[in-house]
């Protein structure tokens, strides 16, 4: 055998443009200047990348569709904006509690609850995944459509907690600060790494959102290929074969609705920090809407897809509509036939049309998913299957 | 036994709402004057909710769609109406028949827009989707609700347009016992009971009604008879259409403003309304929607608009989740 088939038929060899991908992704700091734009760029699209992977779960593993998604990052920005700032300004006799924050913090904020970045992650992954299933568990009985509205209902009742959240005082703290948000948020603190401050350098940043995205992505890997995956799968292919091959639908769904949510909470808590403050006006139904046209562009199921989908919609939003679109000549031309519009103002618009069109002419993704594919081109599972076994 | 428990527990749920403020009132010595204000209102409010519920509950009943889009499209008759204002002329100063009349023309041509604009969505989103998996009609209703959204953005601007109140809508006509009943509330009852009444007409006594509601139970079956399902549905999404534009109307009398969101919300609750009154039955989302006016009425009068969205949305998932027949009960194919 030469080396080169010896290469190619090696464990790994699927992995190689992946593995490529990624260290060209995590160079890519060391030669752009530390306070680059397009860095920042990368750092959103990484984030997004993590929440729409989480959505992926619910929707294009398990097949549920969560229109409140929104709801998580809430969540985890919340979680951020509470325990990484002066929020709780007089807790313990105004003398703060501060777990593991550099000195700094310590001197710098005297007041409220800071905590180590790594343990407001672990803590809003446990929030979030408590109300994951909390947010699943009244949709259990439901048909798939009703399934949608109620968790848009949920999302929508959270988002106004934390929109209306400076007239919700609990025992002297409110929710939130509403339109005010909360602000500042300490900076990114890692344990035997230090504290980075991204007014003045991106990169560690930039970093952390790449670890984040390969802890999610190998999660999503293991977790897809386990038992509890193909549950999900046979689940959203037909729940009452999986149920009568013995799949725990409660359970089964609740763990998704659960993982799902984790990593909208992860990704939450990093947006809170890396935007140095939570604005509870941004979590809005649109949010959840982006991040499912991030889902449908890439393939529904497909966690690949989902990568480049977010990636994709994410620049679209942060560099493609603001920095070419609205911005010299293509405005000009915009304007000189008598279109005075930017496109900024109906990005929303611009994500529905890309969700219509995706569902009407390629509804399995830019980069399908195996199994999908086969369901759209030969007709197994989905939908059919069950109308036929009715009638 | 849990039939009997969900429902007169959704109605003592809902009758729970207005009795407590009615109660806190008396209580306070304020009398039921307050509380029979906001009945009033909640009623005129809810016929316009009524009008767009069953424009759910047509297209559900018919291809067990949500049209999410629905409320845009009712979004996008009051848009036109008030485009329509300066087209005809229609100010301040315009004589009571020239007003009337001119009304008239808004009401039919704005009903006409909604009502192309809904079988548009229909041919364009919808119907290459007949097919697919359930939920993929109603991704691309969500797209083509926010694609919607933006068009309103695009012609009057994200915020909200404050028009010309050419009916005066708050002036008061008769008071009885404290309680107001301004022009606006007579309005929204006087237009939407003869539009509901010829739509539970069309669809009760005409050919093409029984062609809807020989597709509504069985499409296959319908197909075999020799009714033209594509056309059927067609129809259906018209008539969805022809009220949401009618509602529209009344919608930008009434509140004398007129905003690209305003179908976001107004959507929701009419969806609430439609499922609280069993998706798919006429009878029941004009039920719903007047319930439901109440119920947002007095929430935006006792609690604070900025929460009635959760209000509403509480009573959906309480709904949803408990009684998800509604009130009367649906009459879809599961059902049936």
């Amino acid at each position: 055998m030469s080396k080169l088939a010896e290469l190619r038929n090696a464990r790994w060899a699927p992995w190689m443009p992946a593995i490529i991908a990624v260290v060209a992704v995590a160079l890519f700091p060391l030669f752009r200047p530390p306070l680059d734009a397009t860095m920042s760029d990368v750092i959103q699209a990484l984030a997004y990348v993590v929440m729409a992977l989480g959505l992926n779960i619910v929707v294009g593993f398990a097949g549920l569709l969560d229109l409140g998604y929104v709801a998580f990052y809430a969540f985890g920005a919340l979680a951020a904006g509470w325990f990484a700032s002066d929020h709780f300004s007089k807790v313990n006799g105004g003398e703060g509690v501060h777990i593991g924050v550099s000195d700094f913090v310590q001197t710098a904020f005297p007041q409220g609850i800071h905590v180590s970045f790594l343990l407001i992650v672990i803590g809003a992954i446990l929030v979030t995944a408590l109300a994951g299933a909390v947010i699943g568990l009244p949709t259990l009985r439901l048909r798939g459509d009703y399934i949608a509205i109620v968790t848009l209902a949920f999302g929508e009742i959270i988002s106004r907690f934390a929109a209306n959240g400076d007239s919700v005082i609990i025992k002297g703290y409110a929710l939130s600060n509403g339109r005010e948000s909360i602000s500042p948020i300490d900076q990114l603190n890692l344990p035997l790494v230090g504290e980075f401050d991204s007014a003045t350098n991106l990169r560690f940043y930039f970093w952390t959102a790449l670890a984040l995205v390969l802890v999610v992505l190998f999660v999503n890997f293991r977790v897809r290929d386990s038992r509890l995956g193909r549950a999900w799968i046979a689940l959203r292919e037909d729940e009452v074969a999986a149920a009568s091959m013995g799949v725990p639908l409660v359970r089964t769904k609740l763990t998704a609705y659960a993982i799902g949510a984790t990593f909208g909470g992860i990704a939450g808590a990093f947006l809170g920090v890396y935007n140095n403050s939570v604005n509870a006006n941004q979590f809005q139904f649109g949010i959840s809407i982006f991040l499912l046209s991030m889902v449908i562009l890439g393939g529904l199921g497909s966690i690949w897809g989902v990568v480049i989908g977010a990636t994709l919609l994410s620049f679209v939003n942060t560099f493609l509509i603001p920095d070419v679109l609205d911005k010299g000549s293509f405005n000009d031309l915009l304007s000189n036939v008598g279109l005075d519009f930017t496109f900024g103002e109906v990005k929303f618009g611009v994500f529905g049309f890309i969700l219509v069109l995706m569902m009407v002419l390629r509804p399995q993704g830019l980069l399908p998913e195996r199994r999908r594919t086969a369901e759209l081109t030969q007709g197994v599972g989905g939908d059919e299957a069950i109308v036929e076994t009715r009638a | 036994m849990w039939d009997f428990i969900s429902k007169y527990g959704l109605i003592a749920l809902l009758v729970a709402f207005p009795l407590t403020y009615a109660i806190i009132d008396v209580a306070g010595g304020e009398g039921l004057s307050r509380i029979g204000n906001n009945l009033v209102a909640g009623l005129s409010n809810g016929a316009i909710w009524a009008l767009i519920a069953l424009g759910y509950t047509l297209v559900y009943g018919i291809i067990e769609l949500i049209n999410f889009a629905h409320g845009e499209v009712f979004m996008i008759g009051s848009f036109t109406a008030f485009a329509l204002y300066s087209v005809l002329g229609l100010t301040l100063v315009t004589g009571p028949l020239g007003l009337v009349l001119g009304l008239l023309v808004v009401l039919v041509l704005s009903m006409l827009v909604s009502g192309s604009l809904n079988v548009m969505i229909e041919r364009v989103a919808y119907r290459p989707l007949r097919g697919a998996p359930k939920l993929a009609p109603l991704i691309t209703a969500v797209g083509v609700s926010f694609i919607l959204q933006n068009v309103g953005i695009l012609w009057f601007g994200s915020s909200q347009k404050g028009i010309p109140d050419l009916i005066r809508a708050q002036q008061e006509l008769f008071n009885i016992g404290g309680v107001e009943v301004s022009r606006a509330d007579v309005l929204a009852v006087v237009v939407t009971i003869p539009l509901v009444y010829l739509l539970t007409a069309f669809v009760n006594r005409s050919r093409l009604g029984k062609a809807m509601r020989a597709t509504a139970q069985d499409p296959e079956a319908a197909r075999l008879m020799g009714i033209n399902v594509d056309t059927t549905i067609s129809v259906t999404f018209l008539l969805g259409g022809l009220l949401a534009g009618a509602a529209g109307l009344i919608y930008a009398l009434y509140q004398t403003n007129v905003w690209y969101f305003q179908g976001f919300t107004a959507g929701l609750i009419a969806f609430t309304a439609a499922v609280m009154g069993g998706i798919g039955n006429l009878r029941g989302a004009v039920l719903g929607g007047l319930i439901i006016g109440i119920i947002q009425q007095i929430s935006d009068n006792r609690i604070g608009n900025e929460w009635t969205p959760a209000v509403v949305f509480a009573y959906l998932v309480l709904i949803m989740v408990f009684r998800p027949q509604g009130l009367i009960g649906e009459e879809t194919r599961e059902a049936g």
